[in-house]
């Protein structure tokens, strides 16, 4: 750090302390583990503003915070005091016990939250969500205009609005889903299966139960929807497919609901293509109601190897963090689950898809080691190699292998 | 140097190579032969922002006395090395029987992740290697002949895509042959099929990273080899001169041999590092199309429940493949050093 970096935080530090609200902490040590987005940056920003000069105060917003957390709260005393999580990586944290149960912490400082926000597993409170966020459905009502179609409310008119729009020879690739290879892809099959509205695993087991008719159903759609993608498609992330919509290269596409702010800034984008923008609940298909989409929280936890202190101190400053105040003043970063948050625009395909009754995204130990499996195997179906029969048939092995060495499988 | 004073000299290097060569080997070896514990189960109810499910979960305490009792996990031998993700020696023999022909065979095989990323950085290799010597030396050659004033910017703007970094370099061709970069836009205008994409195909996948890994190495053959060209004994091509030998004579019979020594470093060197590539796999997001045995150990470890186990074991057979790859050259070195010593 230069001196003059270190002048800057210092003047912060000053005029922070000066403007400080008195939370009630009284001492203890404070350090977050985070994802890097502006929402958390919002929360953990507010929390840090409550820390004051009482408590020690550390964060780090990284993008890999998942591959740091469980070595980071291993020893005790525990690098960080709470990570933000989300879904799968609270299963990850529980499974080897590095976070402590909220209830008696929730009794003393959590009278703002609401009943939905907490986060209870086996009836203890294991973490507080703040956030919601899905993959849902993003159209451009002026291109559905010229070919006369309504936003597209199933997968099925998905593919027939799609192929209209091919027909009318105003785009030769008009859709677009994040399918890269790797956890994309795998988390595209997760949500397509979804809309089967069947299990992922055999009840009360870890053996998985995708190889199937509805497994074959789900590859099949998600075959047909890539046809009418860019060849490259096994390349494309979130930042691809965001830049290929701001480009106008795009009239339908399921992209995460964090994206639609983004998306309708004035930025990166002409405002023909922005202001004809429409955000829609994820589609439903093969006649199932539940969207084809999984719903997913953002929440905080507190680590079980830090003093009853520091955890106190913690859990203040964050309630302190995810607060109808840190709502009000970033309404449109998220999909908040806090009183206070006003539904915009960027948050309508989040809500139309959780109110269209999607499910949360299984929050089961051994969900990890079959994404990874569905990610590292679909891609040669998807470019015409092998059978869907196949690719199910690889999926289960692949996953079978990882789960019997996780211990999940005998 | 006596043999007391040539101990004390080689002490330190020799700690060190123990402490972070031999060890880790060692300690990856130990748990290339374990594997997690058993995961005790219970169902539990779950409740959150989108209602309750009732659900598995890992019964965190149970496990953790296991885990206790055991710390390195259940012995599994050597389990890992035989299961699907690595030799998957059921599976082939399975293949074997049922497949009618060799070319279904293959086809099975390249289904397996292991088989398909050996395949992969064998190709990588053995047509990288040799074309990154060849291209180095001919580089090394047009610079040596060229006037003094102009080598030096020559050798520098050579030298360039050594020192971007291969991710970086990596990430940057890959913008460039996108459908919509200047590449990828060019080729299909020059080849006229608005639909040929270098990222979609598995063949063009492979020859965009071969030709990478060729750009990305050559600037480090060529600087040796131009060192060594420095070093050609005047002498003797001027004899050569002087009897009419050509250019090409020169080269060949001169300083080619000159230069053999160098160029089994530089083999050396590639073979190894071009057996383990991996950054180019990774910023040519081309994992649907070409993987390789380092990117399967780091696609182990990337998972939020990381195979420990299933990584080692593939790293134990990344270094088996590497001492297999170098044994040729090595053998060839030792025959070259004995014969000069007699």
């Amino acid at each position: 750090m230069t001196i003059r970096t270190l002048a800057i935080a210092g003047a912060f530090a000053l005029t922070g302390g000066a403007a400080m609200a008195d939370c009630g902490i009284s001492g203890g040590n404070i350090s977050i583990l985070a994802n890097d987005f502006p929402a958390l940056h919002a929360v953990v920003n507010a929390a840090e503003t409550c820390a004051g000069e009482a408590a020690s105060f550390n964060k780090n917003h990284n993008k890999d915070h998942k591959d740091l957390m469980v070595a980071a709260l291993t020893p005790n005393p525990a690098e960080y005091s709470s990570v933000i999580v989300a879904n799968s990586s609270l299963v990850t944290l529980m499974n080897d016990g590095l976070v402590r149960p909220l209830d008696d912490l929730v009794a003393k400082h959590g009278q703002q939250l609401n009943k939905s926000q907490l986060i209870t597993i086996d009836g203890k409170v294991m973490a507080v969500a703040f956030m919601a966020n899905a993959q849902h459905l993003y159209a451009r009502s002026d291109i559905l205009e010229q070919v006369g179609k309504p936003v597209p409310t199933t997968y099925e008119e998905v593919l027939e609005t799609a192929q209209a729009i091919r027909d009318a020879g105003i785009m030769e690739y008009p859709f677009a889903l994040n399918t890269k290879a790797g956890w994309n892809l795998g988390e595209e099959f997760v949500n397509m299966y979804m809309g089967t509205g069947a299990d992922f695993f055999k009840p009360g087991t870890a053996e998985v139960a995708i190889n199937n008719e509805n497994g074959v159903k789900t590859l099949e759609m998600l075959k047909a929807l890539v046809e009418f993608s860019n060849p490259d498609f096994l390349t494309y992330d979130s930042n691809a497919t965001q830049a290929e919509w701001e480009a106008g290269n795009l009239a339908l596409a399921t992209l995460w609901g964090s994206r639609g702010a983004a998306i309708l800034d004035a930025e990166g984008s002409t405002d023909e293509i922005t202001s004809n923008t429409v955000l829609a609940a994820a589609p439903t298909w093969g006649g199932g109601t539940r969207p084809a989409s999984t719903l997913w929280w953002d929440g905080l936890t507190i680590s079980t190897n830090v003093s009853d202190e520091d955890a106190e101190a913690t859990f203040i400053a964050l309630m302190k963090g995810a607060s109808t105040e840190t709502v009000k003043a970033n309404n449109d970063a998220a999909v908040w689950l806090i009183d206070g948050y006003e539904p915009g625009p960027a948050s309508a395909g989040v809500a139309a898809t959780a109110q269209a009754g999607a499910a949360p995204y299984p929050m089961v130990p051994f969900m990890g080691a079959l994404h990874t499996a569905l990610g590292d195997e679909l891609a040669d179906f998807l470019q015409g190699k092998e059978s869907a029969e196949q690719a199910l048939a690889d999926v289960e092995a692949a996953y079978t292998t990882a789960a019997k060495e996780q211990g999940f499988l005998q | 140097m006596k043999h007391r004073t040539f101990f004390w000299f080689i002490l330190p290097s020799l700690t060190a190579m123990v402490l972070f060569i031999a060890l880790p080997i060692v300690s990856v070896v130990i748990q290339s032969l374990h594997v997690e514990h058993e995961q005790v189960l219970i169902e539990v109810e779950n409740c959150g922002p989108f209602g309750c499910t009732t659900e598995t979960q890992v019964d965190a305490e149970a496990t953790a006395k296991l885990k206790e009792a055991a710390p390195l996990g259940r012995f599994n031998g050597l389990g890992t090395y035989v299961n699907r993700s690595h030799l998957a020696t059921s599976e082939v023999a399975q293949a074997w029987r049922s497949s009618d022909g060799i070319g279904e065979f293959l086809g099975a095989l390249m289904n397996l992740p292991f088989y398909a990323a050996l395949a992969f950085t064998l190709s990588y290799t053995f047509i990288v290697t040799p074309l990154v010597l060849i291209l180095g030396f001919m580089i090394a050659l047009g610079v040596n002949s060229l006037p003094r004033i102009l080598k030096g910017p020559t050798i520098f703007v050579s030298l360039l895509p050594m020192m971007v970094t291969p991710l970086v370099g990596s990430l940057i061709l890959f913008w460039m042959i996108d459908a919509r970069g200047i590449l990828g836009a060019g080729l299909q205008n020059l080849v006229g099929d608005p639909n040929l994409s270098l990222k979609a195909s598995q063949t063009l996948t492979w020859i965009t990273l071969f030709v990478y890994g060729v750009w990305h190495s050559a600037p480090f053959a060529f600087i040796v080899f131009y060192a060594g060209l420095q070093t050609v004994p005047e002498d003797a091509t001027e004899a050569a001169m002087i009897d009419g030998a050509t250019r090409w004579q020169r080269t060949w019979h001169i300083t080619l041999p000159h230069l053999m020594p160098l160029t089994v470093f530089i083999t050396l060197i590639q073979l190894m590092d071009n057996f383990r590539v991996f950054e180019p796999i990774v910023g040519f997001s081309a994992e649907a199309n070409a993987t390789s045995l380092s990117w399967i150990i780091y696609n182990d470890l990337a998972q939020e429940n990381k195979l420990f186990g299933s990584a080692a074991a593939t790293s134990v057979m990344t270094i088996l493949g590497v001492a297999i790859l170098l044994t040729p050259v090595l053998i060839r070195t030792w025959r070259d050093f004995n014969r000069k010593s007699v």
